[in-house]
């Protein structure tokens, strides 16, 4: 199988979906400069540079998904999806249902985030959750080169305004990717290990933490299953209850902020769920209530690290 | 255009506009009865409404905003869907799951009707490209405030647009009122028209209270839309004459200001010009008058009478 970074495995996402239809076209802050490989097969029209304004980007993309064309916009960095909330939330979110259907806003907006680059809480937030929060939208957060590819296809050909996260710490992070037309359903849970004693449910970034952490609790006799959600809206509930039925206890890890997270959802779906199959407390790890420093260790010990997540899978256990 | 085509155009255009005040009263009074939600009237702003759209064609699309009624009436709305969404009911436009505030009729090119001051500014954009990209004829009309033209996104739109050349016709019905706050208190410039040249945009201000006066530079202004292909500002100068929300006692209006606006009122304008200059009769004034009334209390018996959505319909049309 080939590998490909998320970097590259978006450019093929984009170009393939722009082949398969004309009325795809993407934009946004340095598109058509990081990606002049498009601007040569599809021409300025198709791939634009915009001004540094995400308002407009967002209600350009907003106004022409509603009228025939499937922008995919490239606003950067989440935090900047400040300046577009309005676009995305009242507009692509929310115009569809108060038209009475009348509109349908089929657009993805790409931004990255995490901790990774090193510059601080206005380029470095992991604000997912609130759009988890917000009616009309889809929200994904893959973490494998192969899920950016086939979920940004899915996410083009959806009728509904998506949200695509990408964690910038993966975004050259090599990985392998299905040859030919692999598409990724939206609102399905991977399932990356299998396991009998605890359920880690994760997304992005700390999903790898899972997985190193789930290697060394198999050396210490614990058995974990390692869940990468992928799709945070819609959320793959069924999966996780299952899992935890099989397994009785569960640990959710993002780097996220714990207070109000995507984990407090997860968590609160397993209480109302499969409280009978719980056999120990639920554990949230996430980030700090706190923005996220520039100074490399303290960037880096907001996201949950292998130690702890091995501590917390541990605790349940014994 | 000849006389006689702008004398039988006028007295559509009056026609249009009284039927706009009538149901505009109509929800007012409906309002003070309790029996209609409060909402933003166009009371005062018929002409700067009636006399953009006269001059659009079949297949131009409209943006507008929260004060939206001469826009949607003047484009063929039906009075009865309109007043049923203003009243919550099914048969409304959008379901009733609008109401008065971001109705949008996509069967008669009004699209994406947002009541974020400035959402409509923010949206015409992508509206407009793609009636470019896709190869369609029809220029895009985006009405908005002085209170839209303060947002930051106003300009964001107004530079794009310029840039990537798009077929906008931009109508700021600078009515002078940014909800409880005078323009005078929020802008240095009389005009909004004078914030286009700087984005390369062309730019006319019109005298939005007299109707002929906002269709003939509104054809000239689509036109030069249509044959250039890039935006065009063109800035109705009016006046809203009830308050921002009804019920709103306008306690912070200036009475000298106010009864100076009321006396050149667009409705009173346009029919004292036609019944002097002969070409409406007085008595064929009052039958139109009579006939506009009559519309209006059988489109509110057809909302009156329409059901409420079902509680079912709290949940469809979020995803599509």
């Amino acid at each position: 199988m080939p590998t490909l970074t998320p970097f590259a495995a978006i450019g093929a996402a984009l170009a393939e979906e722009m082949r398969h239809d004309p009325t795809v076209l993407v934009f946004g802050e340095g598109v058509a400069t990081k990606r002049h490989e498009l601007v040569d097969e599809f021409g300025p029209a198709r791939v634009r540079n915009t001004p540094l304004a995400e308002g407009i980007i967002a209600g350009t993309a907003a106004g022409a998904a509603a009228t025939g064309l499937r922008p995919v916009i490239d606003l950067l960095f989440a935090p900047f999806l400040c300046y577009a909330m309005d676009e995305l939330v009242n507009s692509a979110g929310k115009l569809r249902f108060i038209s009475g259907g009348q509109f349908a806003f089929p657009m993805v907006t790409l931004a990255m985030t995490g901790g990774g680059w090193g510059v601080g809480a206005q380029h470095n937030h992991n604000n997912e959750a609130w759009f988890v929060h917000s009616p009309g939208l889809k929200v994904l957060m893959p973490s494998s080169a192969g899920d950016f590819k086939g979920l940004l296809k899915s996410a083009i050909r959806d009728d509904n305004p998506v949200l695509f996260f990408i964690d910038l710490a993966l975004l050259h992070q090599p990985g392998e990717v299905p040859e030919g037309e692999h598409i990724v359903r939206l609102g399905m849970a991977n399932v990356l290990r299998q396991g009998t004693d605890v359920t880690l449910v994760s997304y992005g970034k700390t999903v790898h933490a899972c997985l190193a952490a789930a290697a060394q609790l198999a050396d210490a006799g614990i058995s974990a299953e390692v869940i990468d959600l992928r799709s945070l809206k819609p959320l793959d509930g069924a999966a996780i209850v299952a899992s935890v039925h099989k397994t009785g206890r569960l640990v959710v890890v993002h780097e996220a902020a714990r207070m109000a997270g995507v984990g407090a959802e997860i968590a609160a779906q397993v209480a109302e769920h499969a409280f009978a199959s719980l056999r120990a407390p639920i554990i949230r790890l996430g980030g700090p209530d706190a923005p996220a420093a520039a100074s490399h260790p303290l960037e880096q010990a907001f996201a949950p690290d292998v130690p702890a997540i091995f501590a917390a899978a541990l605790s349940l256990c014994h | 255009m000849n006389s006689e085509s702008q004398a039988i155009d006028e007295i559509a255009l009056l026609e249009q506009m009284l039927l706009v005040r009538a149901y505009e009263e109509a929800i007012v009074a409906g309002s003070v009865a309790g029996k209609i939600p409060g909402s933003c009237t166009s009371v005062g702003q018929e002409a700067a409404g009636v006399g953009v759209v006269s001059a659009l064609h079949g297949d131009d699309l409209i943006l507008t905003n929260h004060r939206s009624a001469a826009h949607l009436l003047a484009r063929g709305a039906d009075p009865g869907r309109l007043l049923a969404e203003v009243m919550g009911r099914a048969t409304g436009y959008c379901k009733g799951k609008s109401g008065s505030l971001h109705i949008s009729v996509r069967e008669l090119g009004v699209m994406l009707t947002s009541t974020i001051v400035g959402g409509e500014l923010s949206l015409v954009t992508g509206v407009a490209l793609s009636q470019k990209m896709l190869g369609r004829t029809g220029i895009v009309t985006c009405f908005f405030g002085d209170g839209a033209a303060c947002e930051g996104i106003f300009h964001e739109s107004l530079n794009l647009a310029s840039v990537w050349e798009l077929p906008i016709l931009y109508v700021c019905e600078n009515n002078q009122w940014q909800a409880f706050v005078h323009r005078r208190e929020t802008m240095k410039t009389e005009h909004v028209a004078d914030w286009a040249a700087p984005y390369g945009i062309d730019h006319a201000t019109v005298d939005g209270n007299d109707v002929l006066a906002v269709r003939n530079a509104a054809l000239e202004a689509a036109e030069q839309v249509r044959r250039s292909g890039r935006p065009f500002l063109l800035e109705s100068w009016t006046y809203r004459s009830r308050g921002h929300f009804e019920p709103d006692d306008q306690a912070y209006v200036d009475p000298t200001e106010h009864a100076a606006w009321l006396a050149r009122d667009p409705i009173a304008l346009s029919r004292q010009r036609l019944i002097d200059s002969g070409r409406l009769p007085r008595e064929e004034a009052v039958a139109l008058e009579r006939r506009v009334r009559e519309c209006i209390a059988a489109a509110l018996a057809f909302a009156e009478a329409s059901p409420l959505p079902a509680p079912g319909e709290m949940t469809t049309d979020v995803y599509a």
